[in-house]
């Protein structure tokens, strides 16, 4: 049969990324403005009210006259980049404590965890560099809980496990339209697929349809979002 | 990037006109509620696209061989490979069904633009269905591909609402690349970044399989 080359070998995973920061430089002041201090205090909470919670589109005449100045849009990235960092240290974060407690049993099942967890840790380190880049202070790494879906078992910890990779692949596809950049576009997009493909592989495992909304893949908002995560997070 | 013409004829009607985001001008506003007729079409989609008034068509019709391509991939792996277990026909069903509904969008919308949707390709998947293996690593080929040829062409999208639909397609075939890569033993992402390919890089992968 003939194989198809999907991707190149040595292509620089990170190049998209890396690239992310040339255009906007100039809005690091408003950014700083915008977002200041929130990385330090640390809590999404903190981050949340430093940064707005605004994410819901603009039905209406959203960007008729859309102006071709960095500013505002530069902003609103920033803070798209900073909330998906978040959500990744989150996710990181669990799979981490998921491993180390070694509650789950299943070998196979047990190095799905690992990879995804590896995933997890690669989003991070490029969203945070990102935001660097770009001039703005990446989001604190938020204190987790974690303690109850832990002490569940194998079981409860898979099914959480599927529902964070869900939430993150709603998460990503509820912003997609919000971005402006092309590059963080495209970023994002990336990083989108890949939650998209840990999500089915955890509903495999817990027995889940692998397309809970169907052919066409739903959106999230930031602050459903936010509310979903919210139990995780040590205020 | 120059003018690119598609070698297979199945492609003919889609003309890479650079790629440009100047190059997917406008070419009708639809009314809102005009894709309602198709009933297969997912409500968050066929809201997105009737909303979107933007053209975009020559990428949708690119998504939709691609789209076609996959269908029919399903349609016939489905009818052919013999030795298939329950949870690969179970598996290949589920994908087989919402590649059937991505067709079904994306005609609507190429339609409700004012564009004229691509016909279906003529196909040949050649020794893709001697085995349940066989059948499964060209699944799987073909999700990694989907998920490339979505993630580079988001970019490229003109109107917001129709990069939101394409959004929730693209996750689907994300979705499906997951899953069939757990089946197999695989690994579930094969990197951290699902990178974006190039139209081009695209139509070479899937010339294999379109029947001249």
């Amino acid at each position: 049969m003939s194989k198809l080359r999907t991707r190149e070998p040595g292509d620089g995973e990170h190049a998209a990324l890396d690239q992310l920061a040339r255009e906007d430089e100039g809005s690091r002041a408003q950014f700083l403005k915008l977002c200041g201090g929130a990385g330090a205090a640390g809590a999404l909470a903190i981050f949340v009210a430093a940064c707005g919670d605004d994410d819901e589109t603009s039905g209406g005449g959203s960007s008729g006259g859309s102006s071709p100045e960095g500013g505002a849009s530069a902003k609103g990235d920033l803070k798209i980049v900073n909330y998906a960092l978040t959500l990744e240290y989150l996710e990181a974060d669990f799979y981490e404590q998921v491993l180390a407690s070694g509650e789950v049993k299943n070998k196979k099942v047990g190095e799905v965890a690992k990879s995804i967890g590896e995933n997890e840790q690669e989003h991070v380190v490029a969203l945070k560099a990102t935001v660097q880049q770009l001039g703005g202070k990446p989001a604190a790494k938020p204190t987790t809980n974690f303690e109850d879906v832990l002490a569940g078992g194998e079981k409860k910890i898979l099914e959480t496990a599927a529902s964070v990779e869900n939430l993150g692949a709603a998460a990503y596809l509820g912003q997609a339209g919000n971005i402006k950049s092309k590059d963080i576009l495209a970023a994002a997009l990336s990083i989108h697929t890949v939650e998209a493909r840990h999500a089915a592989a955890l509903n495999t495992v817990v027995e889940q349809p692998i397309l809970p909304d169907g052919a066409f893949a739903k959106p999230a908002t930031m602050s459903e979002v936010l509310k979903m995560v919210k139990p995780f997070i040590k205020a | 990037m120059s003018k690119t013409r598609m070698a297979a004829p199945e492609l003919a009607s889609i003309e890479v006109k650079g790629m440009t985001r100047e190059s997917f001008l406008m070419r009708s506003t639809i009314a809102a509620g005009s894709v309602y007729g198709v009933a297969t079409v997912g409500p968050f989609v066929r809201e997105a696209f009737a909303q979107g008034g933007g053209g975009d068509v020559d990428i949708l019709n690119y998504a939709l061989t691609l789209e076609f391509l996959e269908a029919a991939f399903y349609t016939q792996g489905l009818q052919r490979v013999s030795g298939l277990d329950r949870e690969v026909k179970q598996l290949a069903t589920v994908i087989r069904d919402a590649e059937d509904e991505h067709v079904a969008a994306l005609t609507a919308t190429i339609k409700d633009l004012g564009g004229k949707p691509t016909k279906a390709p003529g196909v040949d998947f050649g020794q893709a269905f001697a085995s349940k293996d066989a059948f499964l690593e060209t699944a799987q080929t073909f999700e990694d591909l989907g998920v490339g040829a979505y993630n580079g062409a988001g970019g490229l999208i003109k109107s917001k609402k129709v990069l939101a639909a394409a959004g929730s397609i693209v996750q689907v075939e994300g979705r499906h690349a997951g899953a069939i890569r757990l089946v197999r033993g695989e690994q579930i992402a094969p990197s951290a970044f699902d990178k974006g390919l190039q139209m081009q890089e695209v139509l070479d992968a899937a010339k294999p399989f379109l029947k001249a």
